[in-house]
């Protein structure tokens, strides 16, 4: 039912824009609309992620146009949904960029489905968005990663949770290479912090009993639990978890949880006390963020999905690449890769953030927070930080022609010692 | 020691699981010889209606033992109406139909509720502590609920005038709608039947793994395997094919994690198969139920 | 009932019509289509080749993705370590063809019913799918290729042979791969007309009559069985060049079914039906991911029902079975009977 009130909603906006984004183009005598292309799994098993960075995109490209659109130009958006599928993401990538030639694209939530069209729109020179948290690492001169990385959020996620309930670490992630990676990061900064990892365990995405886990955690006596699970299927922990009572004697911090809105999708005595940091929280006390979700809450009614990293982010991608536009004169992409790069930046929701030319992601703030009746309280705040991980291996200014994934062979093979 | 009888408990669950997880399929391939594809998607829709019932303030009890499986009964009533009544016979017909309906309950989920929904139940029993260890008190009574309701079909089967048609329709249709059996209003009730055990698990799992649209694929795979493996005997079949692949995939999980475990589960499976090609039950328990 | 599309002559009718689509398809359609068509061409030899081992040999094999993935995983994983593409699509065909074979011995020579035989290999194409997931570390190698696990490996593009360092463009790669689906759709509807495929027709109608008839059946369909396996091994390359990178998703429930749906969809006992089946499937539901107005799932459920119920023996036949009406009457109702009586022996 949502659908169509969406669809209701979308059509009277772009009715009302019509009649001034006519006047501004003639004035402007461009040639026809700006494209944007947004591709995200709306159906599948990724779409608790995919639908809320959907309804984020879609607000800050029709914001856009209310005001006017860019240069004069409408923004058109379209949107793909590759249905938690690698083969449809090549696919529609591959028609955005030489069937609708947009002028950006900004896709991908799994490192799979972005290590999948990377090369492709690379190859066919769009420029490139990636809106989610990720394990860092991508060195891309035609790909933005705009989502948080490990040396921002785990790093500081870690030595709190440590400090707070004791060295001996076991550490549950999903069983890809988001997992993996984030795994030794982990790893790492336990060890940097003198504690001791006990144990590293990987679930493929379908895994819904974790019984034999819950005993081998009890098994090993260890303080806490660091979790890098991920999607739908892996909720189920935080339940067994909790009902077999040791959400209260080894507590639980993340990596991924709340992302996905789980903290909503679990009762808050599953989910109480548990330590999260990302680079957004809907819960951030700062005017612009307010008037942020008091208009997305608006806009969605009551169906609205908490507001997380993954869509804030995609919403702020978006006027990110639209003030480069602005700065650039044009939207085409080198261009615009050159004004993003000088040092655009952008108050959004989350506070400043601007581009770090050696590696194109984001400097940005951190948050860490603790769960409680399903809602995060902020905890500490950390200012501008910049991706330390990325940077480590990637350097676009000494470098510019690189369209690598440094970490495909993992932390060790990019001579981080974990 | 306190920890191996843990585990037990632990492998034990596992094994009562598969079993749950299966019987509805089982019901439904036993005795009509149709795989449900959709066979996931009966146990999606008892997780939804418990969620949808407890969020409108019904006893959780009551709708996990007695709302599930009737809603998702009467599901399987107008599913085999409208559906598998006309593909009797056509196997790989039912297949492509109810795949499509499971891909159906997918997208009607999904639209009537998002991708993903708020399921603030909790497993409504406290925990077990057995030494060092504790266990979900709601684990211990999902086991009990699965020897229960193994029982309450055997007995069904065994000593009731319905059980004792259904056999014979199952053993020979045309027999016995030459007796004058009824045999699709048999097959009706079977099928809603089944349906009706799957939504009651699907109900039972809900507070454990919540529920999501898609979820049924996680279960599809597996409770197909278990009844393929256990053979034409519903009862026999399922109890121990449950059993023996359930401990196997319980011990793997723990000693070498969860992937291993899965393959481990497959695994068997195979070797069962080209040992007796017709299933356990195929094999020892010849002719009982 | 053979004429329509039973000879090698109808084959070679329709291959031509193929290779005229070929020539013509890169003025019709837009560039990004043909980009796009590659990965469906290698979908539809994947349905070719289970319409050969279904359609004509009677093995209903629940998991032929399982030898698609693995020639999509042994062309990428050789193409990286060899650096070239020719030889690693034969070491493609030859890995899934030996694949096949040694687990069609295990099954066949076990004397395994039908559906069990669907069942151990679909839980043999599971297997794969959970154990390709297992590598996700940098452990997992083999040689300079790296598996990936869930978010799986790049698959290199295709190049002139004896040139590794020509690639192809994708035009050409479009010639290619349509050019191997005409190959591999000429060489199963000859096979079908050989004194091999009329045995394997009639293990598919009588097993037990066939074998008596003093034919070692087992050796038949582990034959026919093995083929299929190279065939669909052939799909795997061409889809993982298609996608650029192959995943375990080739290995999933999920891409077992929907070759199954292709084949019933363009029915059973065809060859052209499946392909053509395949890539109707595949833009209706490529074009439900484009559009935001109903849920992809809905409507795909939706069709697949409502097929079942009005078109039950699939498009080709369907189509086959109106001409054969209209013309000869008295044929059709040759066949009606013996349907019937198929029919009767099912039931009994």
């Amino acid at each position: 039912m949502s659908m169509n009130r969406r669809n209701f909603l979308r059509t009277t906006a772009t009715a009302t824009l019509a009649a001034p984004a006519l006047i501004n183009q003639a004035f402007a005598g461009s040639h026809g609309p700006i494209k944007f292309v947004s591709i995200l799994d709306q159906s599948g098993g990724l779409d608790i992620y995919g639908k809320p960075m959907v309804d984020a995109t879609k607000m800050a490209i029709d914001e856009m146009n209310e005001s006017g659109g860019l240069l004069g130009r409408e923004i058109e958006l379209k949107i793909y949904d590759p249905q938690s599928s690698i083969q449809f993401y090549t696919q529609f990538a591959t028609q955005a960029a030489a069937g609708d030639k947009a002028d950006v694209v900004h896709a991908g939530i799994t490192s799979a489905s972005r290590e999948a069209i990377r090369p492709t729109l690379s190859r066919y020179e769009t420029l490139y968005f990636y809106n989610t948290l990720y394990e860092g690492g991508v060195c891309d001169m035609n790909n933005f990663c705009t989502g948080s990385t490990p040396a921002q959020t785990v790093e500081k996620l870690v030595p709190y949770a440590m400090k707070k309930w004791g060295k001996k670490v076991y550490i549950v992630a999903a069983d890809y290479n988001y997992g993996h990676i984030t795994a030794e990061w982990v790893q790492k900064y336990v060890r940097d912090n003198g504690g001791d990892p006990v144990e590293v365990e990987f679930f493929p995405l379908d895994v819904t009993n974790f019984g034999p886990t819950i005993k081998k955690i009890q098994a090993s006596k260890a303080d806490m639990v660091m979790s890098a699970l991920v999607g739908g299927a892996h909720v189920s922990f935080y339940r067994q978890y909790a009902a077999a009572g040791m959400n209260k004697s080894v507590p639980v911090a993340s990596t991924t949880f709340g992302v996905g809105n789980e903290h909503k999708l679990i009762s808050a005595e599953e989910g109480d006390g548990m330590i999260c940091a990302y680079s957004y929280f809907e819960e951030i006390d700062s005017v612009a963020n307010k008037d942020f979700v008091a208009r997305f809450k608006a806009r969605m009614g009551d169906g609205a999905p908490a507001l997380n990293e993954l869509a804030a982010r995609s919403y702020e991608a978006a006027f990110i690449w639209a003030e480069a536009v602005k700065a650039a004169g044009t939207a085409d992409r080198m261009p615009v890769i050159e004004a993003l790069r000088s040092g655009i930046a952008y108050d959004g929701p989350s506070g400043r953030v601007d581009i770090e030319p050696k590696t194109n992601h984001l400097n940005q703030n951190v948050y860490l927070a603790e769960l409680k009746d399903q809602s995060f309280n902020i905890v500490e705040s950390y200012q501008s930080q910049p991706p330390t991980d990325t940077l480590m291996v990637c350097d676009l200014v000494a470098n510019p022609d690189q369209s690598v994934f440094k970490f495909e062979n993992g932390l060790k093979a990019a001579g981080i010692d974990i | 020691m306190d920890l191996y009888f843990s585990l037990l408990l632990q492998i034990i669950y596992g094994v009562a699981n598969l079993a749950l997880i299966s019987l509805g399929l089982a019901i439904v391939f036993g005795m009509m010889r149709v795989i449900n594809l959709a066979h996931g998607e009966f146990l999606m829709l008892g997780g939804y209606t418990v969620v949808v019932a407890t969020n409108n303030g019904i006893n959780i009890w009551f709708s996990i033992l007695i709302l599930a499986p009737l809603v998702v009964g009467l599901i399987g009533l107008i599913v085999e109406r409208c559906l598998i009544q006309w593909l009797y016979g056509r196997m790989i017909d039912t297949l492509l139909a109810t795949w499509g309906l499971s891909l159906l309950f997918i997208g009607i989920i999904t639209s009537i509720f998002g991708a993903s929904t708020s399921t603030v139940i909790s497993p409504p029993l406290g925990t077990i502590t057995i030494g060092d260890y504790t266990s979900s008190g709601y684990e211990l009574f999902l086991i009990f609920v699965v020897i229960v309701l193994l029982l309450f079909v055997f007995l069904t089967l065994k000593f009731t005038a319905l059980g004792l048609v259904a056999r014979a329709t199952m053993q020979n249709s045309d027999m016995a709608s030459c007796l004058g059996i009824s045999t699709s209003k048999i097959y009706m009730i079977t099928f809603s039947l089944g349906a009706a055990v799957s939504g009651l698990a699907g109900g039972l799992l809900a507070p454990l793994t919540g529920v999501l649209p898609n979820i049924g694929a996680i279960y599809i795979g597996k409770a197909f395997i278990t009844v393929i493996s256990g053979g034409s005997a519903i009862l026999a079949g399922t109890t121990s094919a449950s059993i023996l692949l359930g401990s196997v995939n319980g011990v793997m999980s723990y000693v070498t994690g969860p992937t291993f475990g899965e393959v481990a589960l497959l695994f068997t499976a195979i070797i069962l198969l080209r040992l007796m090609p017709t299933g356990i039950t195929g094999r020892f328990f010849r002719k009982s139920q | 009932m053979m004429r329509l599309y039973g000879s090698f002559r109808g084959t070679l009718v329709v291959a031509s019509i193929a290779v005229l689509f070929t020539l013509l398809a890169p003025s019709i359609f837009q560039f990004f289509t043909i980009i796009t068509l590659t990965q469906v061409i290698g979908l539809s030899i994947l349905a070719l080749s289970l319409a050969l081992v279904w359609g004509f040999g009677g093995v209903l094999c629940f998991g032929q993705s399982a030898f698609f993935g693995i020639g999509a995983y042994a062309y990428s994983v050789a193409a990286v370590n060899i650096g070239g593409s020719t030889g690693a699509i034969l070491i493609a065909m030859l890995a899934a063809a030996t694949f096949a074979t040694l687990l069609g011995y295990f099954v066949f020579y076990g004397k395994l019913s039908d559906v069990y035989l669907a069942v151990i290999t679909l839980t043999v194409s599971l297997i794969l799918y959970s154990l390709m997931r297992r590598t996700s570390g940098p452990e997992y190698k083999i040689g300079s290729a790296l598996l990936g696990g869930f978010n799986g490996t790049g698959s290199p593009p295709l190049n002139v042979p004896g040139n590794s360092e020509a690639m192809l463009f994708p035009l050409q790669t479009f010639y290619v791969s349509m050019g191997a689906l005409i190959l591999a759709y000429v060489f199963a509807g000859w096979l079908v007309t050989t004194k091999f495929g009329r045995v394997c027709v009639s293990i598919r109608e009588n097993e037990l009559r066939t074998s008596l008839l003093g034919y070692d059946t087992r050796l038949y369909k582990l034959g026919i069985f093995a083929v299929s396996a190279g065939i669909a091994g052939l799909g795997g390359v061409f889809f993982c060049v298609g996608v650029t990178r192959v995943t375990p998703d080739v290995f999933s429930l999920g891409q077992s079914a929907l070759a199954i749906i292709w084949v019933i969809v363009g029915g059973r006992g065809t060859l052209i039906g499946p392909i053509l089946a395949t890539f109707v499937l595949y833009f209706l539901t490529a074009s439900l991911g484009s559009q935001q107005l109903m849920n992809t799932n809905l409507v795909l459920g939706g069709i697949l029902v409502i097929f079942v119920l009005l078109v039950p023996s699939g498009v080709i036949p369907s189509i086959a079975k109106w001409f054969d009406l209209r013309r000869v009457k008295k044929f059709s109702k040759l066949k009606e009977r013996r349907l019937k009586m198929r029919k009767h022996r099912s039931v009994g």
